[in-house]
């Protein structure tokens, strides 16, 4: 029984590392994750990852800061201590738009920033978990499970003859850790 | 399904779109014809200014597609940029259109009633043009637009229009024509050539189209004036062309044309509508607080007017189409990629800048005897059969649907989002 954790093939080219993915799916290998240092278009496709739900966090803030911010200025100025402000009516929502919509701005860009950090476990101090530290400069990484019932020699050609220019076998998940 | 595309693929202008939009026009002959001759002259003139300057903006509007796509160097819309060049090619005619709709509507004149009064004033601009406002001690003098003069006066006015437009129509005529040429030298001269002079358009149109709808619409009711008419203005030619040009994109695939255009270029055009439509109702309330907040007699008339019983229903009818519809229809994901819902949307927002338009116009020109009838939908209709058919008919004198040697061609026909 081998320790190896995670197999990693990595590319120079992101062309040879997409035909990489195709060999692995062909022959029913799972991939783990890829690490690519941009972004490369059609690839969530291949690798069958759901859409991004951050639009819907961004509208929940919305609606949580417009509903904030009007209940706020609601118990302010209409029900604790109403004035008369150019001889308006005391709850003259016109004037309760601009505000509204500055904080319904504010909380859907704040809280879709968060909810990224959250979601990527990226906070301010924290250090990165990388599985390859190279995948952040100029190379193409993908992971692979080790657990597979697939023998590693095989992984290994699938992975050389698409064009890999190193294969790794890696005992621990991450080479960095907090 | 074929997956090359032919870049020779020429639009044939036949069959039903043909005789439809003919149909259409004869229909807006005939009942504009009758609301003359039922003595309903200025509701009618109301009307032909309406789908006039509606007309002429969603063809501007086209230019600026193009202008604004150049000038951001975008590839997305390479593979689409024929259908508002082909508006570009209509403008010319909807420009003498407009001109002639506005020449007549300030000479000829009839009897009607202004202020309470009986007057014989012009079918349009009755308020500024009516003889005698800028005469003293004539019994229609009214100093404020005899101060006002200096600007709304006949010839500076005409003057005024015609350049505008004449510039607006030289840009267009220059931006598909370079992109023709370009199809057959290829290069990038005339790629350069096109940033260039979309470059001075954009700073030409930014400067003039607020004066241009100053003068068209915001003269109408020339007491009353608001610094951000232009911009609200900009806002709805501009939702209303993106509405138009997705819309003749859809039915073009429908019919079979233009297979390269993807769900992901009609995502992107669904997002421009979505982002425009709530950037109208941030110019349309940003006009509306000042004035509402201010309450300075002088301002506030316009929406006061607006606030009569005849106008009360159209006025928050215009705010639940334009804003909540957008808002509630297209803002999901899904929804924009859905070819259906995005034409329901496209169709609905094109009646809502209509009715937009309506409550601009309506107020300065009939007043309270505003109603909608047949002159309104056989105006309506009239003008957007000649807009398709002249519009279908520029598109099939493109030797091709496609600008071929476009530079960013390749990267239209893979895009993705």
């Amino acid at each position: 029984m081998s320790s190896t954790k995670y197999i990693l093939g990595i590319f120079d080219d992101p062309d040879e590392m997409m035909h990489g993915i195709d060999g692995l799916q062909k022959n029913s290998v799972p991939i783990y994750d890829v690490y690519t240092p941009m972004p490369i278009h059609g690839i969530d496709a291949k690798l069958g990852i759901k859409d991004s739900r951050l639009g819907y966090a961004a509208f929940m803030f919305g609606c949580m800061g417009g509903t904030t911010i009007f209940t706020i200025v609601y118990y302010f100025l209409v029900h604790d201590w109403p004035m008369d402000i150019g001889g308006k009516n005391f709850f003259a929502i016109p004037d309760f738009i601009p505000v509204t919509f500055e904080w319904t701005v504010l909380f859907a860009s704040y809280g879709m920033a968060f909810t990224f950090f959250f979601a990527t476990h990226l906070f301010p101090g924290r250090a990165p978990r990388v599985m390859d530290l190279r995948a952040t400069n100029d190379k193409f990484v993908i992971a692979i499970d080790a657990k597979g019932n697939i023998p590693h020699e095989d992984i290994n050609n699938i992975l050389k003859e698409a064009g890999a220019v190193e294969v790794k076998h890696n005992d621990r998940k991450y080479v960095s850790y907090e | 399904m074929n997956t090359h595309n032919s870049l020779d693929e020429q639009f044939v202008f036949t069959g039903k779109a043909k005789t439809w939009s003919l149909a259409a026009i004869a229909i807006g002959v005939l009942l504009a014809a009758i609301g003359f001759l039922t003595g309903q002259g200025e509701r009618t003139f109301a009307n032909l200014l309406l789908m006039g300057y509606y007309f002429t903006c969603v063809c501007t509007a086209g230019v600026f597609f193009c202008a604004l796509q150049y000038v951001a160097q975008a590839g997305w819309s390479a593979s689409l940029l024929r259908v508002p060049q082909a508006f570009a090619r209509v403008l010319p005619i909807a420009a003498v259109i407009l001109l002639v709709i506005i020449i007549a509507g300030l000479n000829l004149t009839h009897h009607t009633e202004i202020e309470g009064k009986d007057a014989i004033a012009p079918y349009l601009y009755k308020i500024w043009h009516q003889a005698g406002v800028t005469t003293p001690g004539s019994e229609n003098y009214d100093p404020v637009l005899a101060g006002k003069a200096g600007f709304l006066n006949v010839p500076f006015f005409l003057v005024r229009l015609i350049v505008f437009l004449g510039a607006y129509v030289i840009f267009g005529w220059l931006l598909a024509k370079y992109s023709e040429t370009e199809d057959e030298l290829g290069g990038l001269f005339y790629y350069k050539k096109s940033f260039t002079i979309s470059a001075a358009f954009l700073v030409i149109f930014g400067f003039t189209q607020p004066v241009f709808s100053f003068d068209v619409v915001m003269s109408l009711e020339a007491h009353w004036f608001s610094t951000m008419f232009g911009w609200y203005n900009f806002a709805a030619m501009w939702v209303s062309c993106l509405s138009v040009i997705t819309l003749t994109i859809i039915l073009l695939r429908a019919n079979g044309y233009m297979q390269w255009v993807t769900q992901d270029h009609l995502h992107n055009l669904g997002q421009l509508i979505f982002g425009f439509s709530i950037f109208w109702t941030y110019v349309w309330f940003a006009q509306f607080l000042l004035i509402y907040y201010a309450n300075i007699p002088e301002e506030s008339v316009y929406f006061l007017r607006r606030w009569e019983p005849e106008y009360k229903f159209w006025f928050w009818l215009n705010i639940v189409i334009n804003f909540m519809g957008p808002l509630l229809i297209i803002m999901a994901r899904d929804s924009k990629r859905t070819t259906s819902v995005l034409k329901a949307t496209c169709i609905l927002l094109i009646v809502g800048h209509w009715l937009d338009y309506f409550i601009m116009i309506m107020p300065g020109t009939v007043g309270d005897k505003v109603g909608f009838s047949y002159i309104e939908l056989g105006v309506a209709v009239g003008f957007i059969g000649l807009f398709t058919f002249l519009m279908l008919n520029a598109l099939s004198k493109f030797k091709s649907l496609i600008p071929k040697k476009h530079p960013f061609l390749q990267e239209s026909l893979h895009h993705h989002i």
